[in-house]
């Protein structure tokens, strides 16, 4: 247990910062002036010859695939390699060895390759988009998405299918709640990771305590101090129950009324930032007092700066879970599959439990918890009661063409 | 200069010449290669992509029907965005000449033996990464920081008033992105005047300041175009700044094609790109005919 590397918002916010740099810097110019002389001498002509830009001029085909068309093979059994792709700080870390991981190594002798390439679903998204759609391999054997990610994913087909007998852990332990997901019946594709709820966080040195969203949204003291989260299933989730409509179960006019309703936050100048991961360090230092929040990063914050507190607002706590899934054209399916079933293991859930702070999906981690870190124990935002989650509601499953209107109204919204 | 002349003013035999200018071409085949493929093929693409039916989707596919109306639902929609990216972008460069154009005169005229010390404290920024001046920039802004701290005991800045997450905030951090862009051009310019011809202004009587609008003000006009584009067109197509240091109102239009192009609207992310890029082309393009310094490019 190493709680001094809870530093989440440092590396998080400047990780996802550097690659959209990189992009930006190939991105921002218009066309310079000597490229366009190079241009002309070059002719216009070549243009035409352009295959890639001619096939572009018609078009593009669909991305869907199916299992029939895009098969995968598995070479786990002479391969004993696996690459895992995970967001940053999501797995116990202890200096720059990553203890659980390296004991799986060493009782399976799979070596494995965690990249924490994953800051965001709709960046991993843009960036595997292209393979996957047209059933190459991404190089990925294991990937770990939120919930509506992972829904689109397996929509497209570009999820392998999991073989739960293979899993023994996963079948024994998976709790109850999140066996069935709408998305997801019977978990044939996806396995969780981590759950986590979003509330509300405020730094009691300059403010008092928030209560709910109406609140966060509406109190003249806030206003220019509060931020929230440019996830859109978590904060329209708020603004669907500040309308008084069910988050998991919306018609579109329910949905206009919400948006319109957080036109008018944004128009009041009430919301400071809308923000990723990166709302931490600005809450630390008093920037914003107050914001929406993902409850692992609080719990995280606590340890060195205790005035952050994490509440329940009277409106509930969204839930969500991030998932692994096995791409298609992974190689290594069964290593894939003996890791998720490592994961499940209680005693090993623990550790990472105690690490990343986030609500874990696997039944009897609170009892070994008590072997790790006595303190977690009964913490209500790692181990929730059902009682606890009654509380909490998730996000309607959208078909990807509503989602992407809805982005892009939401989108329009935040960045007026 | 060309690689042709270049190569003309070696000393080989004046029968090569044409030899020479094949030369010359073959050099070129790699950069063209290199255009070719990471310029023209990408912009055609854009530009198609930008009149594809937005009905489409990524699961389906997108259908090429040539909907310019891409462009009408874009420009309706982002307009205020694109006007504030030109204002923002304005204000930066005005504020980079009136702080690089005193820094780049010192520079060349008054430093003596600190000017290479002096060029390289423009340059050292660069030495970290943009990311990571920004960033520190929200510090240095930040609510609870000295300066808002100052401004607030002196009452420039109300009880609850703060810098960060201001248009202020985000101009400050596109001049000072860009400033050395200013500075550099205008440096190369403003060492290349003879100081003689300042002083011959001074012999005919002309004043110091009749002297620099009439001397120094047009010798150095190339650096400041060539500063001024450098500075313009990246501050214009910037979103870093308007997302570090803004607020939801002060978006630029580099988040909103970011935040399309991530929320799967491509044809409308491309609309809008091309839509940036020609407005720039043809601002620089006046901009240039008006300054009168086409021989530069």
């Amino acid at each position: 247990m190493v709680k001094g590397r809870h530093d989440r918002h440092g590396d998080t916010a400047l990780d996802r910062l550097a690659r959209e740099v990189a992009r930006g810097m190939y991105g921002q110019g218009g066309p310079s002036f000597s490229r366009r002389g190079l241009l002309r001498t070059a002719g216009v002509g070549t243009m035409a010859l352009s295959s890639g830009g001619l096939l572009a001029a018609c078009g593009t085909s669909g991305t869907k695939q199916s299992a029939e068309e895009c098969v995968s093979k598995d070479l786990s059994t002479t391969e004993k390699k696996l690459t895992w792709s995970n967001w940053p700080l999501y797995i116990d870390e202890k200096g720059k060895s990553l203890p659980t991981l390296e004991a799986f190594e060493s009782q399976t002798g799979i070596d494995v390759t965690y990249n924490t390439d994953v800051n965001d679903n709709s960046q991993f998204f843009a960036k595997v988009r292209n393979q996957l759609g047209a059933c190459e391999p991404t190089e990925r054997d294991i990937v770990v998405l939120t919930d509506w990610m992972a829904a689109r994913m397996i929509g497209l087909g570009w999820i392998q299918e999991l073989d739960m007998k293979a899993m023994p852990n996963v079948e024994a332990n998976l709790v109850d709640t999140l066996r069935e997901p709408e998305w997801d019946p019977g978990r044939k594709y996806s396995v969780p990771w981590q759950s986590g709820l979003t509330g509300i966080a405020y730094n009691s040195k300059f403010t008092g305590e928030v209560s709910s969203f109406e609140e966060l949204v509406t109190r003249a003291d806030l206003k220019g101090k509060i931020s929230m989260l440019t996830e859109m299933g978590d904060t329209m989730g708020f603004m669907l129950k500040l309308t008084g409509a069910d988050p998991s179960d919306f018609s579109d006019d329910e949905w206009g009324a919400a948006l319109a309703r957080l036109e008018e936050i944004v128009a009041s100048g009430q919301v400071r930032r809308f923000t990723g991961n990166d709302y931490t360090g600005a809450l630390n230092k008093g920037d914003i007092v107050a914001c929406e929040a993902w409850s692992g990063d609080v719990i995280a914050m606590q340890y060195d700066n205790p005035d952050i507190k994490f509440v329940t607002p009277e409106e509930g706590l969204a839930l969500w879970s991030d998932n692994m899934m096995v791409p298609n054209k992974a190689d290594h399916l069964g290593n894939a599959q003996e890791l998720i079933n490592y994961y499940y293991d209680p005693e090993v859930a623990a550790k990472v439990s105690a690490w990343v702070n986030y609500i874990c999906p696997v039944q009897g981690t609170e009892d070994a918890m008590a072997e790790v870190d006595e303190s977690l124990v009964g913490n209500p935002l790692i181990f929730p009661t059902s009682t606890d989650l009654e509380t909490t509601f998730a996000f309607k499953n959208l078909d990807s063409k509503v989602r992407e209107g809805y982005e892009k109204e939401f989108n329009q919204v935040i960045g007026a | 200069m060309s690689a042709a002349s270049l190569l003309s003013t070696t000393p080989v035999a004046s029968a090569s010449k044409r030899g020479a200018s094949r030369t010359a071409y073959i050099l070129l085949l790699l950069p063209l290669l290199w255009l070719f493929v990471f310029f023209v093929i990408p912009l055609v693409s854009l530009v198609s992509t930008s009149l594809y039916d937005p009905a489409g989707s990524l699961e389906t596919g997108y259908a090429m029907t040539g909907h310019v109306q891409n462009y009408v639902s874009v420009l309706a929609d982002y307009r205020s965005h694109i006007l504030r990216s030109f204002a923002y972008a304005a204000a930066a460069t005005i504020a980079c000449i009136v702080l690089g154009y005193p820094l780049a005169y010192a520079i060349a005229f008054k430093a003596g033996r600190w000017k290479n010390l002096m060029l390289v404290a423009v340059i050292a920024p660069f030495f970290t990464s943009f990311l990571i001046r920004t960033l520190s920039w929200q510090m240095l802004l930040g609510d609870q920081a000295w300066f808002a701290d100052a401004l607030r005991f002196v009452h420039i800045l109300g009880p609850d008033g703060h810098l960060l997450a201001t248009p202020f905030a985000v101009v400050t951090g596109l001049t000072y992105n860009f400033l050395p862009f200013m500075v550099l051009p205008l440096y190369t310019s403003l060492e290349k005047v003879d100081p003689r011809l300042m002083e011959a202004g001074s012999d005919l009587y002309a004043s110091p300041i009749t002297t620099f609008a009439k001397v120094t003000l047009p010798l150095s006009m190339p650096g400041l175009v060539a500063g001024t584009l450098l500075t313009f067109i990246p501050a214009a197509g910037d979103y870093i700044n308007a997302e570090l240091l803004g607020n939801p109102r002060t978006q630029m239009i580099g988040n909103v094609i970011q935040n399309l192009f991530e929320g799967g609207s491509y044809p409308e992310a491309a609309a809008l790109s091309v839509t940036l890029m020609a407005v720039i082309v043809v601002m620089v393009l006046v901009y240039i005919r008006r300054a009168g310094t086409e021989e530069l490019l």
